[in-house]
């Protein structure tokens, strides 16, 4: 594991298992199939390129939505991955400036250690922001048009986003290249069929996909793909105090739950016994029992 | 017999090792799967904290009862219609593995997610209401298991606690939606009494069902195994993209079949163009060795320059997709407006694009009516099998060969709007555009099955002159006859006396002769008959073909009797008139038969009487569907 206080963080050698992963079995003697040659995570892997890969083929002008979370960060190693050592698009930040400092630092130093074309791009302020929402749901709905806004500034066809099926019901529904309305937003009545690994990647004009390559993980995928890949997490993710933050959004708006996890095995054996959400933490989550759905309809990721 | 355990029994803190199996539930609308869902995850101790309580209290918000199925039904626009709409994943887990639940809506409008959901599956469980019994979505939904190429199916008959228990309605829908997919060629893995919303049959069997003796829905999700990369298969891999991000110039896609390896000779399809792997490349560790199997996303470098482009098929040398600008397709259709002949579209397969136009329509069907009234058109939700022709040639194979390079999807507008298998490939071998339309028989095939007790099949004995063919086909095909049945020779050397009189004894002719020989059969079959094939078909790959033509209904039996006794035998003299050099181009002496490596069945008819050989005919043809007698004991002892 990585931290970001650790001078080794971004090189370094990796664990065995990537080097010996490869073999391909034969029919064994008695006719039965050897064990499978990919792992879990290495099928998890494979999936997320081929999603990486198929969305740089297919649109014209893509970024990668770097939120500096253990969810992006592994989304940016795997986009790493498929094109051989560099992100071939931007890495785009939506800065509420209310992150945690913690965060910054490590944006500021792995921007640059993973040679990241990394645009930063600020929030409006909260007065221009749907004042029905409640008060948590409002502040994260900032991010939402600071999205549109570089939306509009860049115009990029296709936002490569980090979120997982897993984190919350709402999510569990979306596709993997779900397309937005004009503006930005996710007709949840009206989505295109998808299977067999063929996307629906033609945006109408003037609107947007998402793009989710690691819809198919879970928190603990995450974990576990981070320990084997040796990927720099964010301190904060590791107990201090008795407290731990499980998922990190605004500073305002995200808390820390109890927990004695400070390495990435005990989160491990942590989130197989636990029963709380991975968003437990997250204020606008629990407002009432339509707020995110009504965010992600307007476009929040 | 595995028993569910709370998550926090199986610690597996690399999280990488327990097997995934992803299993969609399906059925008609209001049949009861988010429920069944709800039920299993708080059965198998898979709720978060709090869950249950919250939506308890949402219920009592709006005045109304509990209901398990909230718990999927996240969304508000689901709450007040009492639907689900979309697709949605849940995780849990039983002692053996980790389970992903894709519950996929029931309502024909939601066709396309259904689709979405179904098709991430590695099994699936039909869930119908015992009081309702099979639905118009009940049926259209094991259409497309079939369609999508699932081929594990556990029924779950559900609402026992409607009909009082009853065994005899349990067993009056296990056996329609058991006949009904049987026909398709999905044979259920159970059929299972449940009451979701009290327990029943879920995680334990109760004494009210207590007349059933097979697995639970738990027991039943267990014994489905996850699919497995096609590593033993051919090489395919579809390129993606070619990057040049810096001197290398990568070839980067996900290999969908076989495995490769640095220095392997392969072809670059549909072109065919040859070259040799010189570097398998990766990062952050680069170039990589050994061999690269199935499942893997990979890019390589080539020991030469060509041109090579997305869409590209690459294959080893000897084993290549065919290249083609024809294509015969089963699918289903999604889009509001009906597929008629004629329609340009675009068609998805692998990584190729290619605009196309549809050159005929057959078989169009709603799967889910029992009439089966064929139209010129597929509606949508619909079904059938359309020609098509493309703009550019593809790479591409059958799909009985390799699912993977074997299915397409349809784009209308720049949006998916149906899918299918490839039935088969160079239906442009044919002269193209003469304006042919089939007449459909009066008879619905489920008239004739209902009255000769067995299905349509084609039986295809090959094997040495002199193993025992054309014999065990007679014995076979009185057999037939004397239970009911309409069992109808064709012999290989009869049929050349006229049909095929044409023909010689040349590797084209041969192949001509087995594809008449299977489309004829295939004719019968398709009207309820059993076509009994007694023909030498030397050729795995006539035999291949034939198999193509007949599909699900095909039955290959190899009747494999050692060739000194087929030469002892020689009932028609040809292997002394062979020995003597007055008879060329005969098979039997010298090797050019080639052995089914996939037969059905196999019989060696030195070691066993006519009688008993034709028993295990009779037993393979009741256990693979084809025969229907049998098909009642086998519901019952599921």
């Amino acid at each position: 594991m990585h931290l970001l206080d650790n001078e080794s963080a971004g090189h370094g050698s990796r664990p065995g298992a990537f080097t010996k992963a490869s073999s391909v079995p034969k029919i064994l003697a008695n006719g039965q199939l050897p064990p499978p040659s990919m792992d879990h995570l290495d099928e998890l892997e494979a999936q997320s390129i081929y999603i990486l890969r198929e969305a740089f083929a297919r649109l014209k002008k893509l970024a990668l939505l770097w939120s500096l979370g253990k969810d992006s960060n592994v989304m940016i190693w795997l986009a790493r991955k498929a094109f051989f050592g560099r992100v071939p698009f931007p890495a785009l930040h939506v800065d509420t400036g209310k992150k945690f400092p913690e965060m910054y630092a490590f944006r500021d130093r792995f921007g640059k250690e993973w040679d990241l074309d990394l645009k930063i791009e600020p929030c409006p302020p909260i007065d221009g922001v749907d004042p029905t929402l409640p008060p948590a749901a409002r502040s994260a709905a900032r991010k939402t048009e600071g999205l549109k806004w570089a939306l509009t500034k860049y115009g990029f066809d296709g936002l490569i986003a980090g979120i997982r099926r897993d984190e919350e019901a709402t999510r569990a529904k979306e596709r993997v290249f779900s397309p937005r309305g004009l503006e930005g937003g996710w007709d949840v009545r009206d989505q295109p069929p998808e299977f067999w690994d063929q996307f629906n990647a033609s945006p109408p004009l003037g609107a947007h996909l998402r793009i989710h390559p690691i819809l198919h993980w879970t928190e603990a995928d995450i974990w576990a793909y981070t320990k084997r890949e040796n990927i720099p997490i964010i301190p904060l993710y590791l107990s201090k105090d008795g407290k731990r933050y499980r998922s990190l959004g605004d500073q305002d708006i995200t808390n820390p739950v109890a927990s004695t996890a400070s390495s990435i095995d005990e989160i491990l054996t942590e989130l197989d016994g636990t029963k709380v959400p991975e968003r437990a933490g997250r204020a606008l989550d629990h407002e009432t029992e339509d707020a995110f759905e009504r965010l992600r309809v307007a476009g929040y990721l | 017999m595995n028993m569910i355990l709370p998550a926090s029994v199986s610690a597996t803190p690399n999280g990488t090792t327990r097997p995934q199996v992803r299993i969609v539930i399906v059925g008609h609308v209001d049949h009861g799967k988010s429920t069944l869902v709800g039920r299993l995850l708080h059965e198998t101790g898979s709720l978060p904290e709090g869950k249950l309580e919250m939506l308890k209290a949402v219920s009592a918000r709006r005045g109304m009862p509990f209901e398990w199925s909230f718990l999927l039904d996240a969304l508000q626009t689901e709450r007040d219609q009492g639907i689900t709409i979309d697709t949605t994943q849940i995780r849990f887990r039983t002692r053996s593995r980790d389970v992903v639940l894709i519950d996929a809506p029931g309502h024909a409008e939601f066709l396309r997610n259904m689709i979405t959901g179904a098709s991430q599956a590695d099994g699936a469980v039909l869930i119908i209401d015992a009081l309702e019994g099979v639905r118009d979505q009940t049926r259209r939904h094991g259409y497309l298991l079939h369609l999508l190429g699932i081929k594990q199916v556990a029924i779950v008959v559900n609402k026992m606690d409607r009909v009082d228990f009853s065994a005899d309605r349990f067993k009056a829908i296990s056996d329609e939606i058991s006949a009904h997919l049987i026909g398709l060629g999905v044979t259920p893995t159970a059929v299972i009494p449940i009451s979701a919303r009290d327990g029943d049959g879920v995680a334990e069997q109760t004494p009210r069902i207590g007349w059933y003796q097979g697995p639970t829905v738990v027991e039943a999700l267990d014994a489905l195994e996850p699919a497995r990369p096609l590593e033993q298969l051919a090489l395919r891999l579809p390129v993606q993209a070619i990057y040049k991000f810096d001197d290398r110039r990568i070839v980067a896609g996900r290999i969908e079949s076989g495995s490769l390896s640095t220095g392997d000779e392969i072809v670059i399809m549909p072109a065919g163009k040859i070259a040799k792997i010189k570097t398998v490349e990766s990062w952050p560790v680069t170039p990589l060795k050994g061999s690269h199997g199935a499942g893997r996303s990979v890019g390589i470098t080539l020991d030469r320059e060509l041109f090579i482009e997305r869409g590209d098929v690459i294959a080893h040398v000897g084993a290549t997709p065919r290249d083609t600008r024809r294509i015969r397709a089963r699918i289903f259709w999604l889009h509001d407006k009906p597929l008629s002949k004629g329609d340009q579209i675009l068609i998805r397969l692998g990584t190729r694009e290619s605009r196309a136009s549809v050159v005929a329509i057959e078989k169009a069907v709603d799967p889910g009516e029992l009439s089966n009234e064929e139209t010129k058109a597929i509606a949508r939700n619909h079904v059938g099998e359309i020609d098509i022709s493309l703009a550019q040639p593809i790479a591409a194979d059958p799909y009985q060969e390799n699912p993977r390079t074997g299915r397409l999807v349809i784009e209308v507008n720049g949006r998916i709007a149906g899918g299918g298998l490839v039935l088969s490939v160079d239906a442009g071998q044919r002269a193209v555009p003469i304006d042919i339309v089939p007449v459909e028989s009066a008879l619905r095939p489920e008239e004739r099955s209902a009255r000769y007790r067995h299905n349509g099949a084609v039986i295809w004995l090959t094997g040495l002159p002199g193993s025992g063919k054309s014999t065990l086909a007679r014995a076979l095909e009185r057999r037939l006859f004397s239970r009911g049945g309409s069992p109808i020779l064709l012999d290989g050397d009869t049929l050349r006396a006229g049909l095929n009189g044409d023909l010689g004894f040349s590797a084209h002719d041969r192949t001509e002769n087995i594809r008449r020989l299977a489309e004829v059969a295939t004719h019968l079959a398709r009207n309820g008959h059993i076509a009994v094939v007694a023909a030498v078909s030397p050729s795995a790959e006539d035999r291949a073909a034939a198999r193509r033509i007949a599909d699900n209904s095909f039955r290959e039996i190899y009747v494999a009797t050692p060739a000194e006794v087929c030469e002892s035998r020689d009932p028609k003299g040809h292997y002394a008139k062979a020995r003597a050099g007055t008879l060329q181009a005969f098979t039997g002496i010298g090797n050019d038969y080639q052995p089914p490596a996939r037969a059905e069945l196999s019989i060696d008819t030195s070691a066993k009487t006519v009688s008993d050989a034709t028993d295990e005919i009779e037993r393979m043809l009741a256990e693979s569907g084809i025969l229907f007698d049998e098909l009642v004991d086998l519901a019952a002892n599921i």
